[in-house]
This record gives C-alpha cells, structure tokens and sequence, in this order.
C-alpha cells in the first residue's frame, strides 16, 4: 500500500455518536487525510493543546482541518469552532460543522462563527471534496503538489479496490455513469508521474 | 448451489430491499466504502446501529411508560435513533422517526406510544434483513465466489 505519508492533511474528527465517527474516519481516510477521532469538544481541545494549564505549543499534534458534529452534549460543535477561533494559536485551523438537521439559521450562525462549510449528514464522500479547497488555504506553497498527490493516492487506493471478493456487474443504467467516472479516475492515476 | 445462483439470489434480494425502501442510497455509500483496507466495514457499522438501536429503543420504551413523560429525553433518543438509521441507511425506521419527533413536539404520548411500536416494527424488519443479506455474502464466499456490487 504505496501512500505518500509526507504530506497526508490530518483532520481531527469530533462526534458523540460511535457510529458516525467509524463512518466519518472510514471517509476521510478513503479521501486519504490521516485522522484522529475523538468523541467531545473538550477531547478535541486537548489534542489541540488547548488545555488551561497548557500553552498551547506544548505537545500538540498538528492538525489541518476540525470537522465536528453541532449537535453534542456539554460542549456543542458552535462552543468549539468559537472556542478555536477565539485562540490566537489555532484560529487559522479550518473548521467545518456536520449536522443531520438543516436549520438555515443554525447554519448561517456556523458559518458567521467562522465555519468553512457546513455539512448535512450522512456525509458522503462528494462532501468531501469540498475539504480540500479549505486545507490547502492553511498551507504554504507545497500546496499544488500536494494537492496533485492526494488525487492520485485516492485513485489509486480506488482502482486497487476492484479485486479480491467483489466483481462488478452494472445491473441499473442509472448507475453506470459512477462506474464511467471511477474508470476515468482510475485511468487518469496510471498516468501521473509524481 | 451454484455461484452464478447465489449472486443472483444474492443481488434480486438486495435489489428488493432498496425498491420496498427498507434501504436507501446511503447503505450503498457504505458499501463502496469497504475494500482491503476495510474489509468488514458494512458489518462493523451495522453492527454498532443495531446495538445503538436496541438500547435507544429500551430506553424509549422506559422513557415512555412513565407517569410523567419527560418529552425533552424522549426526543433526544429519538433524535439519536433518526441519527444512526440514517447514517446506514435505514430508510423506514428513519421515516417513522421523523413523525415519531412530531410526537415528542406534541407532548403526545399516544402517539408516542404508537410511533414506538412502529419504530420497533421496522427496526426488526430492517435487522432481520440485513442480516439475511450479510447471510447470502458469506454464502457466496464460502462457494469460491465473489459478492457482486449493487452499482
């Protein structure tokens, strides 16, 4: 499994509900960011190093973006963005909020809070797309490098799938415009030369 | 039986799951989300909802046939239980959770009382289901063959 570890993006996933955080990490990880989860806002300011009696310089992991569920007992995922952003060391983490109710209101406060995006759940993989733009506004100049050699990792991890147990058979013609686009893909990977 | 036999049983079941809505696309997002790296992933999240559900649904049950109904509590089950079926695709049990919620609004436990039952109803159904398909993968593995994908 060739993945190309030195410019993974980490993204710390915060939500209360195991199952949502096995589907989320299942997500980012197929998209190839590194993951961490965790199930509170106070556990995702820890790992931000954002403890009371700790400078927030000391012994924190780095992290790319925050994706976190609104909907959370104690600390909401609102509580945390402005608990980020309110810090001068971590303001400049992208954010971006999940929830399964959409509430116009709820959302414009999210992102007037400063959230990058909102998402509705379930979360699909398309949703995550829209991460990457976000990311790449916190890095410097390796920026398009990077960009080029997630794409290719993610293909990659994608046409390597297709063996083992499963066989493909196409029995809707809705459905075969996914499987055009994964070939597309997969054909596209075989030609980058990074 | 022979491989071809079971893929088909195999995929007329799936295909009957998704037309009675008892499944929506989200369950096949999971799917395309396990390969090598993640082989038993649809499994392992299935697993935790029925988990999630059975407590979710004892709890509700609890919550419900007390002399004062505490409606706030039920509808954070509720909301819960609407969460996870979601999030694997349960479509039915997901639909009675949304009037389920209309319910709790309403501080009206009869009809909470009934949305139980029926939530209860489609949970089983829906379980018994997934089980069934889980059961015919493991049968065409077991014949040498490989689980045909639904898309």
């Amino acid at each position: 499994m060739a993945v190309d570890t030195e410019t993974q993006f980490h993204v710390l996933a915060v939500d209360d509900s195991l199952l949502d955080r096995k589907l989320i990490e299942r997500l980012l990880k197929t998209s190839s960011f590194q993951v961490t989860t965790v199930d509170s806002g106070s556990k995702a300011l820890e790992v931000l190093g954002l403890r009371e009696d700790q400078q927030p310089e000391h012994n924190e992991i780095e992290v790319n973006l925050v994706i976190t569920d609104y909907c959370m007992p104690g600390m909401t995922g609102y509580d945390l963005l402005k608990k980020i952003k309110e810090s001068s060391s971590l303001k400049d983490i992208p954010v971006v909020i999940m929830s399964s109710e959409n509430v116009p209101s709820r959302i414009n406060r999210c992102l007037e809070g400063g959230a990058e995006e909102f998402f509705l759940k379930p979360v699909q993989l398309s949703d995550l797309k829209r991460l990457r733009p976000h990311i790449l506004k916190g890095k410097s100049k390796e920026q398009e490098t990077e960009n080029t050699t997630i794409i290719s990792t993610s293909t990659g991890t994608t046409s390597s799938s297709g063996s083992n147990k499963r066989t493909a058979i196409a029995i809707d013609e809705d459905l075969a415009p996914n499987k055009r686009t994964r070939l597309r893909f997969s054909s596209s990977s075989s030609l980058t030369l990074v | 039986m022979e491989i071809g036999n079971l893929q088909r049983r195999y995929l007329d079941f799936a295909s009957t799951l998704f037309h009675e809505g008892f499944l929506d696309n989200q369950f096949t997002q999971l799917q395309q989300l396990q390969d090598e790296s993640s082989p038993e992933f649809v499994l392992e999240v299935v697993t935790l909802f029925f988990e999630d559900s059975e407590k979710l649904l004892d709890e509700l049950s609890r919550t419900l046939n007390q002399q004062a109904v505490d409606f706030k509590k039920v509808d954070a089950h509720v909301h819960q239980l609407k969460g996870s079926s979601a999030s694997i695709g349960a479509q039915r049990v997901k639909n009675v959770c949304v009037a389920f919620r209309n319910c709790c609004e309403e501080m009206n436990q009869e009809g909470c009382l009934r949305c139980l039952r029926q939530v209860r109803n489609e949970y089983f159904l829906v379980k018994n289901k997934l089980e069934t398909l889980f059961a015919l993968e493991q049968q065409i593995v077991a014949a040498g063959g490989s689980v045909p994908m639904m898309w």
